[in-house]
């Protein structure tokens, strides 16, 4: 592996630094909110995420078309690269509602059209890795994975806006207000600080672990060009 | 003021929160990093069995070298290449 750009290290410690002052500003900086408690702060970290991970599956969906145009299969790893990272960072983002929900909606889960969307995205990108698993021909794989990955693309949208097109008790924090939501609050100045902080912050780790599996992804490809030149 | 609900103590639920989202993304990272530590060995595995091989001399045909008298015991032994490896 060729040794790590002075960019990419700088980037790994701001990344750190940066989750560091973001838990600090979530946990202490932002006031309680009054009605739901201490388990509103999981809101900066849930957004935070789930922001990242939206655009990170919509950016796939961009490599996908550019791999699809011109059928290079740097444009494949990109792809994964960026699936991967949102998948890790969704996840994040379904457990820490689910986590809100239970003190807020007093239920873990329930099947709302944005907690139903939700976990559909994620399940798509789930079967995306496992479908692409059982394809050897490294052509084939990555046309497959473009065309899949362009049309699971389109779940990440339909996520983001369920909240402002359908009935839902999800409450629309930002941009909107749902009479049918629960759970909802209007920000105070501090709370702003510590949500566009967190928005930063996840927005720069994504960048990071991006660029690191880029990487993998060109080591991966490495090992497998001298497993063809060796067995030749 | 006085009919207002106390706020409710859902701290436990906060640092569980905050718990798994660390867990997380710090098993993300160990596994990438893990990964990267074995696709790199495999590179340095590839690219040592690309090159090739020097004509590796066995115990016996040193032996040989060192005693000649012995030689006529080790006549059997030859040097193993690469093509001999992968026969």
């Amino acid at each position: 592996m060729q040794p790590k750009p002075v960019a990419l290290k700088v980037l790994d410690i701001l990344s750190i630094i940066l989750l560091v002052i973001s838990t600090y500003l979530a946990l202490f900086f932002a006031p309680t909110e009054r009605v739901m408690g201490d388990v509103q702060r999981v809101f900066y970290f849930h957004i935070g995420t789930a922001w990242t991970a939206l655009l990170g599956f919509i950016l796939a969906g961009v490599f996908s078309v550019v791999y699809l145009i011109r059928k290079d299969l740097k444009w494949d790893r990109l792809q994964v690269a960026a699936i991967e990272v949102s998948l890790v960072f969704f996840l994040i983002t379904i457990v820490l509602g689910s986590i809100w929900a239970r003190p807020a909606w007093n239920t873990w889960w329930t099947w709302d059209p944005r907690l139903t969307t939700a976990a559909i995205t994620e399940l798509i990108y789930v079967a995306y890795f496992m479908l692409r698993q059982g394809i050897d021909d490294p052509d084939r794989r990555a046309r497959f994975g473009a065309v899949y990955a362009l049309v699971g693309g389109l779940s990440a949208p339909i996520t983001f806006f369920a909240i402002r097109l359908f009935r839902t008790i999800h409450p629309v924090v930002i941009g909107g207000t749902n009479p049918e939501a629960d759970g909802g609050f209007s920000m105070t100045a501090d709370m702003r600080v510590a949500f566009f902080f967190a928005l930063f912050t996840f927005t720069i780790i994504f960048v990071d672990l991006f660029w690191n599996r880029i990487r993998l992804g060109d080591l991966q490809e490495k090992v497998e060009q001298l497993k063809l030149k060796v067995s030749m | 003021m006085f009919f207002q609900e106390p706020t409710p103590d859902t701290s436990g639920y906060m640092i569980a929160g905050f718990a798994i989202a660390f867990i997380v993304m710090a098993l993300y990272v160990a596994s990438m990093y893990l990964r990267a530590r074995n696709l790199n060995q495999d590179v340095s595995i590839l690219e040592e069995m690309e090159k090739p091989a020097p004509p590796i001399q066995t115990s016996s045909t040193r032996q040989s070298r060192k005693s000649p008298a012995k030689s006529g015991k080790n006549k059997s032994a030859k040097s193993v290449t690469k093509k001999s490896r992968q026969k």
